[in-house]
């Protein structure tokens, strides 16, 4: 059944790629949806954290309000964990007939798309909002008022992680394994 | 890749560039500076200064205050901050700090060979050196009697060493002489440390070249009107000039002919950045050329801290806090001498 689908399949490559397991693709999106996202928030959580000490010095009262910026970093973790666990309980087994039917495929895809859209949406919204919130810390120790307005800036930079997990999570919401005929 | 050094700039200088940051916010501001200005004795300014930054350093002294005195302790606040970023500090940060203070070593140079040979005693030439420009073979710059002695004995070892190449002549050591050797020091100082600065790239190189462009045509300036009447002959005067900067070549080679001021006015007013400077004072006048210079660095390092991630805050720190104090030096000397009237002809506000 595969051999009649791939029948039509250009060169060595295309067909190499439809003979990878569904199964290692759906592994390696979880990986990466919590791999990438962890980078993401570790790297903004550094670029924060290391201007947050080094302003408090000279002006204490910032490092309470500035752990703001630490938890944004932080949450773009967190979704990553979230849509890791979602997307862990869609892996499902099928009949080893069934690996490479058409459905297969798809569900597999489905769910390494997913990782790779949560990964990296959440990599850029966690460098984002790291290097807003070491800019935030360093004005808010000049000047209190700025404060404020600069954690704005953070909110809207930290909806990009918020878009690339709705859109991941529909994403692996139509990943159905055929059913064990 | 210029514009992406948010993305790894704090792994290493992110601390520090907070804390220099920090160290800006501490600087005098026109509301103190007024007050400084109307201080009556010595004693008031200190009264003064014990409420900004500079209080722990001036608490202890004795009453008789001397204006050496706070110079000199303003000062130490300035080495202290400096020292204490660059045992911070890791590579290429560190070479940039070093970079800064070069200028200071050569200026002891001079001042101690300057020294000697009017016969003064090297102590007190040493507590006159700038402590930001110590080296540690620096007393034995007196023993020297021409330059190439002055190389083999002390320079070779010091970070001086690749900038005189140039300059070595068996001839022995006067007053014209090491002026050239100063000048020319510096000058391949500069180019030195502009070629390192593009090494960097990215905004350091950006911001850090219109720095220190400006500072190579502001010597130039300097030079050309120093130079108006002496022996110095125009090829001469043309060596001493830095290669970049807005008035290589072109601007260089009018400076080079120039005989008077107002030939120098003529050159300088071509270039729209030079302009208001220029404009600014009245025919045949040159005592307000420092104070505008001044103001004009201090606008342009002041805007080195609107950008983030890169080096010039640091230079542009050194540059202010050294501002700072030349100001507090003039006020305390006026006041110290019964001239308030003069005060504001030399204070440069920084904000």
């Amino acid at each position: 059944m595969s051999g009649a689908i791939v029948a039509g399949a250009a060169g060595s490559w295309a067909r190499a790629l439809i003979k990878i397991s569904p199964y290692t693709f759906s592994a390696i999106g979880i990986a990466v949806a919590i791999g990438v996202s962890v980078l993401g928030a570790a790297w903004g959580i550094y670029i924060t954290g290391s201007s947050l000490i080094g302003a408090a010095i000279k002006a204490p009262r910032i490092t309470s309000k500035n752990l703001i910026s630490v938890i944004f970093c932080e949450a773009v973790a967190i979704y990553g964990v979230i849509v890791a666990i979602i997307l862990q309980t869609k892996l499902e087994s099928v009949p080893s007939s069934q690996i490479y039917a058409a459905e297969s495929l798809r569900a597999g895809y489905a769910i390494f798309a997913s990782g790779i859209i949560v990964g990296f949406a959440n990599l850029v919204c966690g460098l984002c909002v790291g290097i807003i919130g070491s800019s935030c810390a360093l004005s808010d120790a000049q000047n209190s008022s700025l404060f404020v307005k600069i954690l704005v800036i953070e909110i809207f930079g930290s909806a990009l992680g918020l878009f690339g997990v709705i859109v991941g999570i529909i994403m692996s919401a139509q990943a159905t394994w055929p059913s064990k005929v | 890749m210029y514009g992406f050094e948010a993305m790894t700039f704090n792994i290493h200088g992110g601390y520090l560039e907070a804390i220099v940051r920090g160290h800006r916010s501490g600087l005098l501001t026109a509301a103190d500076y007024n007050n400084l200005c109307q201080c009556e004795t010595l004693d008031d300014i200190k009264m003064h200064l014990s409420a900004t930054e500079y209080g722990p350093y001036l608490q202890n002294e004795p009453s008789p205050l001397h204006t050496t005195t706070i110079v000199e302790k303003c000062t130490l606040k300035l080495v202290d901050e400096y020292k204490h970023m660059l045992c911070q500090a890791t590579e290429p940060l560190s070479t940039f700090l070093e970079y800064i203070t070069y200028g200071h070593m050569i200026d002891n140079v001079v001042l101690i060979v300057t020294g000697t040979l009017h016969e003064r005693d090297v102590q007190e030439l040493l507590e006159k050196c700038h402590p930001l420009g110590m080296f540690d073979s620096i007393a034995t710059l007196a023993v020297a009697q021409n330059m190439r002695e002055l190389y083999r004995l002390v320079l070779v070892d010091t970070p001086l060493a690749p900038y005189f190449s140039e300059c070595i002549t068996s001839e022995d050591l006067d007053d014209m002489n090491i002026e050239i050797m100063r000048n020319t020091l510096y000058k391949a100082y500069l180019e030195d440390f502009y070629r390192f600065c593009q090494k960097l790239g990215g905004a350091t190189a950006e911001i850090m070249s219109d720095l220190l462009a400006f500072e190579a045509d502001r010597r130039a300036v300097n030079i050309t009107i120093n130079s108006i009447g002496t022996e110095l002959t125009r090829d001469d005067r043309r060596k001493l000039y830095s290669t970049f900067g807005l008035l290589y070549p072109y601007g260089h080679e009018e400076l080079a002919v120039c005989e008077d001021i107002d030939q120098v006015r003529g050159v300088m007013e071509k270039y729209p950045p030079y302009q208001p400077i220029f404009s600014k004072l009245s025919y045949g006048e040159s005592q307000m050329l420092d104070k505008a210079f001044y103001e004009e660095e201090v606008k342009r390092l002041c805007l080195s801290f609107e950008q983030q991630f890169h080096y010039a805050v640091f230079f542009a720190y050194m540059r202010l806090k050294e501002q700072e104090i030349r100001n507090l030096m003039w006020i305390s000397e006026c006041v110290a001498q019964n001239q308030k009237s003069r005060v504001h002809d030399s204070v440069v506000f920084i904000f």
